[in-house]
């Protein structure tokens, strides 16, 4: 399947073609258009589509997100150039009002009759309204088309600047819809309740356990739940909705209400004009998507196929794609729906897939249920335990694009290690046999992925898209399709290149393996046996830092100087004007008194704006390169050293204040955080590295954040390995557990050896464990049991760091030569760089913006603030 | 040609030519190969590099894209056959030798104002348009 668009050169004559009228301007008709456009090579068709709405198509699924913009061209589908295409009618906020069979033709709401040779209803649903008296309130709302989220939004903007007490609101159905609908209250910053029929919520998708999860991780978001029960009615105050009435207990406040119970399918053109239409509704068509009438079709929710309509994109699009093929004389039958879904609510992931309720016999149910990550994840098996029929995902659906394609599969191992986070990512989906579906929303199958590497060479993800449509609508498959992309590329024998640079061939891991077995010490050196040219700013580095590991001398001696980051160059932070801050070493966050007032002494001497930093520390910002080393004297004078702020190096030991002085601590977490803290500093790796150590289980250093968390125990330390903040954060997974303190030493010891030597450039632990082969099963066997008997090399390697470890700043203000880096100008070592301005913010200096500039009457030079040197 | 050196600040007296004006910066030896350094030349900064070889290149210190005077502290290398600075602040590269954005990391391309240079017994010398020339002034350099 292909819809790629051609480049059409045409004359918009429509006469002698055949006419096809689309009603209705869903996805549904956008993805049938797209595909008639797209297939119909000798343009035998011109359509005409009648869109009630006042807006093309758009993509209803990312309906919520309009609260985080209000532009509803962000939720526009697909390329809006279709619109320009001369064989391409789109009539806005004009409805089909009568189907006439015999004459074939339409009668739209603008009083115009259009004829038909194919007619397609495409009228989706209306969102149901459940019959309580109040529903029509003002304040009652539903949750479907862009209209009514901007509705919502106008009312709820209304009621704010009328009152100045929170907001309330409440959702009635607590199914998909329902939870969406909740997350737009809470966007919209009012509080929400939503209340459900059903003794759970999203009743047709997860099952009880799977319910209770979602139910504990919704409420943690500080929406109240309420299953069981039945919304009685609405009472209003003035016209307005203002308390919401139950069968049974006390009546709850409300300024607004959205139903949100299911939809309704839009068949009254069908009802009028004789079409059969379901029992619950829905225009009956059989497997072509055909109604009773041979020039009538029916796609999309409206659409009443196998006895069922059905409320997902996936199988609309598929209906779509039928039709089109229909309509040009193709074959194509709807294969069955498959109703996965995997959504993320309020943040929170859903996924239910295959046989999620276990309904065939005999079916076995692998489930893991942890109440207290959030996390509920069940599989659905065969009697025989082997071939996988379903599942349910709540609080982490990761598996969920590996599981979906495996459904009607033999799974291969034990079921439960496809639960786990690490089986998940080591799941063997290279074997992904080629008809299994990776791509559920636009149907492209593992074989269809596969071909577009070997035979219409595509050589990476983004390309692969393009051509195959894989992982463009909810892009859930995207890790898969990234999986089976590598895996057929190097079937192909092309070579995944992991070099670093245009200069170097070999990656961090191998230039580093290189660098010690040979026992190079110049980037001159390295450079001339493995790469060429003189070096960038992304190998240079890397050089400096494998040479910094290995413990070759000082950062700035001799050559190795030329292949620092500025950064690392004057050993302090760049800042955005041009300035840096300095950060001096506080181990594990302890710091005297006559410390605090060093530093602030210093920040006030010099004029620099403090702050204090997440890793328990004080950063002084706006330090002129010429001022560092007159810093560094007087900071290194009252017993600081360097930070390593600047490096990629260990950066902070985090602590509690642990069992010196807390209530609850079981260990001193302070004790070990300054040992750990002076035992790696000036480390250097692969990124920057954080530690963590908490005093007992209650975790106030966050460790589980850091690259290595230890967390006190009654028997010892537990160590968690490859958390981390940032864009993507991670928690920590479990290394082991009771160690005494010798013994976690040693393993951090190895453990971050061995990723000082193997990770790739700038990757962190959480990647480098995830990447690594093996997982972090793998990594425990060579750290603990001494799989590759290397443990004593790193052991060794660690050695020489500690023994050899000196204060960066004090060695360079113990050279003359290092300290001629400093000046601010080599004509004119001495003078302010005169581009720096500074205004006073909060009673501390801050960057001049570009408008303040203009007006040189605010500024103030760094050096005015500067009393003494 | 000798000059005197000692008062650095102000490199007089400068050379003028029919379209440049000469000025004397510091000593080749000042420079370490394959690191910049910053410049003020009459209230212009301008950043100069020493080469392995012992070429020298300058050129504007302020970086187009942070509006920072950083430029002369950025990583020295090449790109292709063309020697290159890649700004410390958001990494794009230049071409030394005219100034040349060989990479504008997703950007616009911006390119640097070049300076000629003169290394003439042992001593680096800036070649100064007509205009930075008769603008001794302190401010800093316009910012766009």
């Amino acid at each position: 399947m292909t819809t790629v668009t051609r480049t059409r050169d045409r004359t918009p004559d429509t006469t002698g073609r055949k006419r096809l009228v689309v009603v209705g301007g869903g996805m549904a008709a956008r993805r049938l258009i797209d595909a008639l456009r797209a297939r119909d090579e000798r343009d035998e068709w011109a359509v005409t589509l009648l869109c009630e709405e006042t807006r093309a198509p758009y993509d209803r699924v990312a309906l919520t997100s309009y609260f985080t913009g209000r532009d509803p061209d962000a939720l526009a589908l697909g390329d809006q150039g279709v619109w320009d295409d001369p064989l391409v009618t789109i009539r806005r906020g004009v409805a089909a009002t009568a189907v006439d069979r015999h004459a074939q033709t339409v009668t739209t709401s603008a009083g115009t009759t259009l004829g038909y040779d194919a007619l397609v209803l495409a009228t989706g649903s209306y969102a149901a309204v459940p019959p309580v008296p109040g529903k029509d309130l003002r304040g009652a709302f539903v949750y479907r088309t862009i209209d009514d989220v901007a509705d919502l939004r106008t009312y709820v903007e209304t009621l704010r600047r009328e009152t100045d007490r929170p907001l309330r609101g409440a959702v009635v159905g607590g199914g998909l819809l329902g939870l969406e609908a909740a997350g737009a209250l809470q966007a919209l910053a009012v509080e929400s309740t939503v209340v459900e029929f059903a003794p759970r919520l999203m009743p047709l998708q997860v099952d009880e356990g799977g319910g209770e999860a979602l139910r504990r991780l919704i409420e943690g978001l500080g929406v109240t739940v309420r299953t069981s029960t039945a919304t009685a009615k609405i009472s209003g105050t003035r016209g307005r909705v203002a308390r919401m009435v139950f069968a049974e207990g006390p009546a709850l406040p409300i300024d607004v209400v959205i139903f949100a119970v299911g939809v309704r399918p839009r068949d009254e053109l069908a009802r009028d004009c004789g079409l059969p239409v379901g029992e619950r509704g829905g225009v009956i068509v059989d497997d072509a998507c055909a109604t009773s009438d041979p020039n009538i079709w029916a796609i999309g929710e409206v659409a009443n196929i196998g006895g069922r309509c059905l409320g997902l994109v996936a199988p609309a699009y598929t209906m779509a794609e039928i039709v089109a093929d229909r309509l040009l004389g193709g074959e194509g039958t709807f294969p069955g729906a498959d109703l996965s879904t995997k959504l993320k609510l309020l943040g929170v992931d859903v996924a239910s897939f295959g046989d999620a309720f276990a309904t065939e016999p005999g079916a076995l149910e692998v489930v893991i249920s942890d109440p207290v990550g959030g996390v509920y994840k069940k599989l659905v098996m065969s009697d025989d335990a082997r071939t996988l029929r379903g599942g349910i995902l709540v609080g982490d659906a990761s598996a969920y694009a590996a599981l979906r394609p495996m459904v009607g599969r033999p799974l291969g191992g034990d079921p439960a290690a496809y639960l786990l986070p690490e089986g998940a990512a080591a799941a063997p989906m290279g074997d992904l046999p080629d008809d299994a579906a990776v791509c559920s929303c636009n149907n492209v199958t593992a074989g269809t992925i596969r071909c577009a590497v070997a035979d219409k060479g595509c050589t990476d993800v983004a390309g692969v898209k393009a051509c195959t449509l894989a992982g463009t609508s909810c892009g859930s498959c995207v890790p898969l399709v990234k999986k089976l992309v590598t895996t057929e590329l190097e079937k192909a024998g092309v070579t995944v290149s992991n070099a670093l640079c245009e200069h170097f061939d070999l990656s961090r891991a191998e230039l580093f393996d290189v660098v010690r077995v040979q026992g190079l010490t110049t980037f001159s050196a390295i450079i001339d046996r493995h790469g060429r040219g003189r070096g960038c700013d992304i190998c240079k580095p890397v050089v400096a830092s494998i040479l910094a590991s290995l413990d070759l001398g000082h950062v700035l001696a001799g050559e190795q100087a030329t292949l620092q980051d500025t950064n690392d160059h004057v050993l302090a932070n760049l800042q955005k004007d041009g300035s840096y801050s300095v950060v001096p070493r506080i181990p594990g966050g302890e710091v005297t008194p006559e410390g605090l007032i060093a530093i602030g002494q210093v920040a006030q001497d010099f004029g620099l704006y403090t702050k204090i930093t997440g890793g328990q520390r004080i950063d002084l910002f706006g330090a002129r390169i010429e001022q560092l080393p007159a810093i560094w004297s007087r900071l290194i004078n009252a017993g600081f050293e360097s930070g390593h702020a600047y490096g990629k190096a260990l950066r902070t030991v985090k602590s509690c204040v642990g069992s010196t002085w807390c209530r609850y601590g079981v260990q001193d977490s302070v004790g070990l955080a300054i040992a750990l803290e002076l035992r790696y500093r000036g480390l250097r790796s692969p990124h920057k590295i954080k530690l963590g150590v908490s005093g007992c289980a209650r975790e106030c250093a966050e460790a589980r954040g850091k690259d290595v968390g230890v967390i006190a125990t009654d028997h010892g330390w537990n160590v968690y390995v490859g958390g981390n903040g940032g864009f993507t954060p991670r928690h920590a997974v479990l290394l082991a557990e009771d160690l005494d303190t010798d013994t976690l030493v040693r393993t951090i010891d190895r453990y971050l050896m061995y990723y000082v030597r193997t990770a790739d450039r700038l990757q962190r632990t959480a990647v480098w464990q995830a990447d690594h082969e093996g997982g972090l099963d793998a990594i425990r066997a060579v750290i603990m049991d001494d799989a590759l008997g290397i443990c004593a090399d790193l052991d060794a390697a660690m050695a020489v760091h500690v023994d050899s470890y000196e204060d960066e700043w004090a060695a360079v203000l113990s050279d003359p030569d290092t300290l001629r880096r400093f000046g601010s100008f080599v004509n004119a070592p001495d003078a302010v760089d005169p581009s720096l301005a500074y205004v006073a913010e909060r009673g501390q200096p801050r960057p001049a913006t570009p408008a303040e500039r203009q007006d040189a009457g605010i500024l103030i030079a760094g050096t005015t603030l500067e009393v003494r040197r | 040609m000798t000059i005197d050196l000692t008062d650095r600040v102000d490199a007089e007296p400068a050379e003028t030519t029919q379209t440049a004006t000469w000025v004397a910066i510091c000593r080749l030896d000042d420079l370490v190969p394959e690191r910049g350094v910053a410049a003020l030349v009459r209230g212009t900064q301008v950043a100069v590099f020493r080469l392995l070889d012992d070429a020298v290149y300058a050129v504007q210190q302020l970086d187009p894209y942070s509006n920072a005077c950083v430029l002369s502290r950025g990583i020295v290398g090449t790109r292709g056959g063309a020697p290159t600075v890649a700004s410390p602040m958001y990494k794009q590269v230049f071409d030394l030798r005219d100034g040349a954005c060989l990479d504008p990391m997703g950007k616009e391309p911006v390119d640097l104002v070049p300076y000629a240079v003169q290394v003439t017994d042992g001593v680096i010398h800036l070649a100064l348009p007509p205009t930075v020339a008769a603008q001794p002034t302190t401010d800093p350099p316009t910012r766009p």
